[in-house]
């Protein structure tokens, strides 16, 4: 489950934090990153700092070319369906967060010249969020939120 | 474990569905944290899309995507996860 306590905590210490995330972030190229597994946005603790390691930045204008789908209620936490879609060109890299789990990044995409801006799955939710889309097309990040109620969470056992 | 892939070619376009068989157990869960971080498909040899996740994907992963090309190319789907274990398998677009 979402630990209450964890994000009381987090809170508390996110404005020691920032400067160990700024220099995360500085040191973290995110297209550079394609082969490895990228452990910086993914241990990332809340949205803004996943975004940072993501994007480099957690202030990225919002785009209606995005095209997220997710249910507006989600019964089970535990199978979200989401979908991202974009009419944006020469999009390489589509990122995934939720914004109330612990740790926000949930997936990242890299996608190679003549592969479509389009991808699906499912992802939990610990409890109800707002659902973050990123589209990353040319040197430009773009992102889209919806909001999912969760009426049963899905980060338990 | 197993990958189960449905690749299917539409004007010039594959549409690839992609089901893997992984508990994708949270930190949580007995022996977890144990999840797919990696994933890879390709399209006759070469990236189509690679996927990095948390375990914060859902149980069983479904992942859908497109990409250009035709009926008999090969679509390949592997992953990895943090425990070093993988998976993968070849599918004949149809």
């Amino acid at each position: 489950m979402i630990s209450t306590k964890r994000r009381v905590f987090l809170k508390g210490t996110l404005a020691a934090g920032t400067v160990g995330v700024a220099v995360g972030a500085g040191l973290l190229a995110p297209s550079k990153l394609l082969a490895a597994w990228p452990s910086e946005m993914f241990e990332a603790e809340g949205l803004e700092a996943a975004m940072e390691a993501a994007l480099g930045s957690s202030d990225i204008p919002d785009s209606d070319d995005i095209d997220l789908s997710a249910p507006e209620i989600a019964e089970n936490g535990a199978v979200v369906p989401v979908s991202v879609e974009t009419t944006m060109d020469d999009v390489s890299e589509i990122a995934i967060f939720a914004e109330e789990n612990d740790f926000s990044a949930t997936a990242h995409y890299v996608l190679a010249s003549g592969t479509k801006p389009k991808i699906s799955g499912r992802i939990r939710l610990g409890e109800s969020s707002n659902v973050v889309a990123a589209v990353k097309s040319g040197d430009n990040w773009y992102k889209t939120v919806r909001e999912v109620k969760v009426t049963v969470g899905g980060c338990g056992g | 474990m197993s990958i189960r892939v449905r690749a299917q070619e539409s004007n010039g376009v594959i549409n690839v569905r992609a089901l893997m068989s992984h508990d994708m157990l949270v930190p949580d869960d007995d022996g977890g944290p144990h999840f797919i971080e990696t994933v890879e498909i390709k399209r006759n040899g070469e990236d189509a899309v690679t996927a990095h996740w948390n375990f914060t994907v859902s149980r069983n992963p479904f992942l859908q995507c497109e990409f250009d090309g035709s009926a008999g190319d090969t679509v390949s789907v592997s992953w990895t996860d943090n425990k070093g274990e993988s998976d993968s398998t070849e599918v004949e677009v149809g």
